[in-house]
């Protein structure tokens, strides 16, 4: 059966290249890349005001993204995470300005909104045995019907940060003086570390590696794969709820029936990040840094001029290649 | 070989409809091989799957280190030292092997999961085993046989005391078999009960100390290995009663043309180097074991899967077939084995179906021309006597065997002389089947020729008129149906070389 036969060239036998994984290198040097592009390309781009723009768009989508790696590592997806997230922003939004509850109630509630989603969906996937593309699809209709029924079809606005209850946008943006610090990044670094030891060093984390891997043989060896399997729904609806926080406080308002659509900026950036679509791999560092080459690509087009449509074709583009890697790579491996 | 460890006694199990198990017995001691073999469906696996508690029996007692024992699942089968190696290895490809091998007893250091001392565990093992494998390996990269290691190492850790391996040899090369017998007789040495599932003549003779044969869910008995012939075993094999009549003489006239002529068909491990030869009118039956290369050899030869080299002749002319198109083209029609998921469209009628393979000729402009597929329909359902109230019924609400005419009269429309039959009768009630029977029997009388690949040794023997028998991916044996015998297929089917 002869030795151990290396593979791969003089790059992907370095250790430390394998230890931080190809595809996150290739994806930092695809986030300096653009960087140098638009700062050079535009001078208004190298402000730091672009900086903390860039993490701005960065936290809600960072946190959707975190949730549904869990969903995609099991081998399914979470379609839910967009609808869901603005309702959730609706909902304790509403609880605060119409209701006149404190503000962190509303945030309680907003989670709680988050993790029902969640478990609406383990019920629907991991009990039912419903595909987890329909589930979450049905799921995500229903939850931005009901965003919208739960406040009367109102635009809900979070308190501002001018006023004392505006205290949680300082969360994500601190303003001290004239100067504002993306508090919110060094959230989302603590976030990351958090789930990446939950994903590769708990039991649940592993399990839920197993399942995307070999559902069956994750049930032969003994695991409860309907709990693991509801656990990585649940931890995607607790991430919507938080995204739905991240979110109020980043914009000026949520409106009713959006959110469609924001899901896949999340995916698309979970995948970029190396997670695979088929399951069973991914992390939660690698998610982060896919969301920032979406974040960057949703901040730095327009400096050079091009607009929305551009946007979306160029992000399209990038979502491809990401998958074909991982394609391409499957491939070889079979 | 010492005491008993494990017997089974009267086991008995029926599912609705099949009587799986018939009092089957089997003993396996300490330090003892012990090969359990049988046909294709003799059981084997469903009294394994008894023995770890996948199905709960009906009669029969299990008796395990002393005590009767009936477990409720295989993981408390595990938990009492039973593990079995499965064909399929249940292996999570993106976890490294020391992962794979403590999944579900993974070892902490707190709330976190201690990999470091699993590698060092895993090592220990391997080290024990005699086994060269990194545990921080991805079990993906892994040959297959170095995963079968890793199953087997992972059994041992379990503390396993009976090892069951079932077919364990069939994906390996020469050499990891020569290295997973090492490891065998390493776990005889050590007092082990090993129950060895196989079709392979000759590694039973090397490998096992006794043989437990199964027929028809029954128990047909148990040699000492060293004492008996390969010649007893198949005896004891195939020594099954015939119910239906097998033809004793070909109806081909001798100088019949040749039809469709394959010769050194390659394509993959299961197809290597095949040639034969069809002639007109006949039904040339394809035998061998699960995994023999029949199927396997159809799809190649209907360009359903890309095939390595070979040349294909239809009436003595050379064709290029690169895809089911070019072989639809040239007269052949494949009646795929798994008929719901390739052969029809079971929400669709009766008529449309019957036309799918032949749409151009049904055409009226762009669009269908319905009258004239309803009546082309009807007239398949009459001659087929196919069963259905109307051909605009939906095939979904027909019968097995309703449904397999349906699928005939499919490529009868598109006018196919060669028919390609895979297990034609499979989930086919017995009534319906001699139906089936009668109906291939008329279409070679009519001038159409038929390959017929079956797993049933009697089907095989009342319908062919030639037979060619195939094993892992080769063809071993050719035989007229004169000269035919269950024994000497049975032969040609466990050959290995």
């Amino acid at each position: 059966m002869g030795k151990n036969e290396k593979k791969g060239n003089v790059f992907t036998n370095n250790p430390l290249v394998r230890a931080i994984g190809t595809q996150k290198i290739v994806v930092v040097l695809v986030i300096i890349l653009l960087a140098l592009l638009f700062s050079i390309m535009s001078p208004s781009f190298r402000k730091y005001a672009t900086v903390v723009s860039i993490f701005d768009y960065s936290y809600y989508i960072s946190f959707m993204a975190i949730g549904v790696t869990f969903a995609l590592i099991t081998g399914g997806v979470d379609l839910s995470i967009g609808t869901g997230m603005i309702a959730s922003g609706l909902v304790g939004g509403y609880l605060i300005t119409h209701q006149g509850m404190p503000v962190i109630v509303g945030m309680l509630a907003s989670i709680v909104l988050g993790l029902l989603f969640g478990l609406f969906n383990a019920l629907l996937i991991a009990v039912l045995d419903l595909p987890p593309f329909i589930g979450t699809l049905g799921t995500m209709m229903v939850a931005r019907g009901l965003g919208s029924i739960l406040t009367g079809g109102m635009s809900i606005t979070w308190p501002a940060a001018s006023v004392p209850q505006g205290w949680f946008r300082s969360i994500f943006k601190l303003t001290i003086g004239n100067v504002k610090f993306p508090l919110g990044f060094i959230i989302v670094i603590l976030v990351v570390i958090i789930m990446s030891t939950f994903l590769n060093r708990s039991r649940p984390g592993r399990y839920i590696i197993a399942i995307g891997s070999n559902k069956e043989a994750t049930r032969l060896s003994g695991i409860n794969v309907v709990k693991w399997q509801s656990l990585a729904y649940i931890i995607s609806g607790l991430f919507t709820g938080i995204a739905g926080i991240a979110y109020a406080a980043t914009f000026q308002a949520v409106a009713p029936g959006t959110g469609a659509g924001l899901e896949l900026d999340a995916i698309a950036g979970a995948i970029i990040g190396g997670t695979s679509m088929t399951g069973g791999y991914g992390t939660i560092a690698g998610t982060l840094l896919g969301v920032f080459v979406m974040s960057l690509l949703k901040t730095g087009l327009p400096f050079i001029g091009l607009q929305a449509n551009w946007q979306q074709i160029i992000t399209g583009l990038v979502l491809i290649i990401a998958v074909l890697i991982d394609v391409l790579k499957n491939s070889k491996r079979a | 070989m010492g005491e008993v460890i494990l017997t089974m006694n009267g086991i008995d199990k029926s599912f609705p409809g099949v009587h799986a198990l018939d009092h089957v017995n089997l003993e396996v001691r300490k330090g003892e091989v012990h090969a359990l073999m049988g046909e294709n469906g003799a059981g084997k696996s469903t009294l394994m799957k008894v023995l770890t508690g996948i199905y709960t029996k009906d009669e029969g007692t299990i008796t395990y280190e002393g005590k009767e024992v009936e477990f409720a699942n295989p993981r408390e089968a595990q938990a009492a030292g039973i593990v079995i190696v499965h064909q399929e290895l249940n292996m999570l490809n993106h976890l490294t092997v020391a992962q794979n091998i403590f999944i579900g007893r993974e070892m902490m250091s707190g709330k976190l999961i201690n990999d470091k001392k699993m590698n060092e565990e895993a090592k220990k093992l391997f080290h024990k085993l005699n086994i060269d494998i990194d545990p921080t390996e991805k079990m993906g990269k892994l040959t297959v046989g170095k995963q079968q290691m890793c199953e087997i190492a992972k059994a041992i850790s379990h503390d396993a005391k009976v090892i069951i391996f079932d077919e364990p040899s069939a994906a390996l090369t020469e050499a990891e078999i020569d290295e997973l017998f090492k490891i065998i007789r390493d776990l005889r040495e050590k007092q082990l009960g090993i129950v060895y599932i196989s079709h392979r003549m000759d590694e039973i003779k090397v490998i096992t100390d006794r043989v437990t044969v199964m027929r028809d869910g029954g128990y047909v008995g148990t040699l000492i290995t060293e004492d008996s012939t390969k010649d007893d075993i198949i005896n004891m094999m195939v020594g099954r009663v015939i119910y239906e009549e097998p033809k004793t003489k070909s109806n081909v006239a001798p100088d019949a043309p040749v039809i469709l002529k394959v010769e050194n068909l390659n394509a993959g491990k299961m197809v290597q180097d095949v040639s034969f030869e069809l002639h007109k009118g006949e039904i040339l039956g394809f035998s061998g074991l699960m995994g023999a290369g029949r199927t396997e050899t159809a799809r190649a030869l209907f360009g359903a899967d890309p095939k390595e080299s070979g040349d294909i002749y239809v009436n003595g002319k050379k064709v290029d077939i690169k895809n089911p198109m070019d072989a639809v083209k040239h007269g052949i029609g494949y009646l795929s084995e798994d008929r719901k998921q390739f052969g029809i469209v079971v929400q669709k009628s009766v008529a449309e179906n019957s036309t799918m393979a032949s749409l151009d000729n049904y055409m009226n402009g762009i669009f269908i021309n319905k009258k004239k597929e309803a009546e082309v329909a009807k007239k398949y359902v009459e001659s087929l006597s196919t069963k259905t109230p109307s051909v605009d019924q939906l095939v979904v609400n027909l019968s097995g065997g309703n449904q397999q005419k349906v699928v005939i009269a499919k490529w009868l429309v598109r006018d196919c002389d060669i028919l390609i039959f895979d297990e034609p009768t499979r989930g086919i009630d017995v009534g319906a089947k001699s139906e089936i029977y009668h109906l291939m029997n008329e279409l070679v009388a009519e001038g159409k020729s038929i390959i017929m690949i079956s797993s049933e040794m009697s089907e095989i023997l009342r319908m062919s008129d030639r037979i060619v028998v195939m094993c892992e991916g080769k063809k071993t044996g050719e035989m007229s149906i004169s000269e035919a015998t269950q024994e000497n297929i049975m032969h040609a089917a466990t050959l290995r070389n």
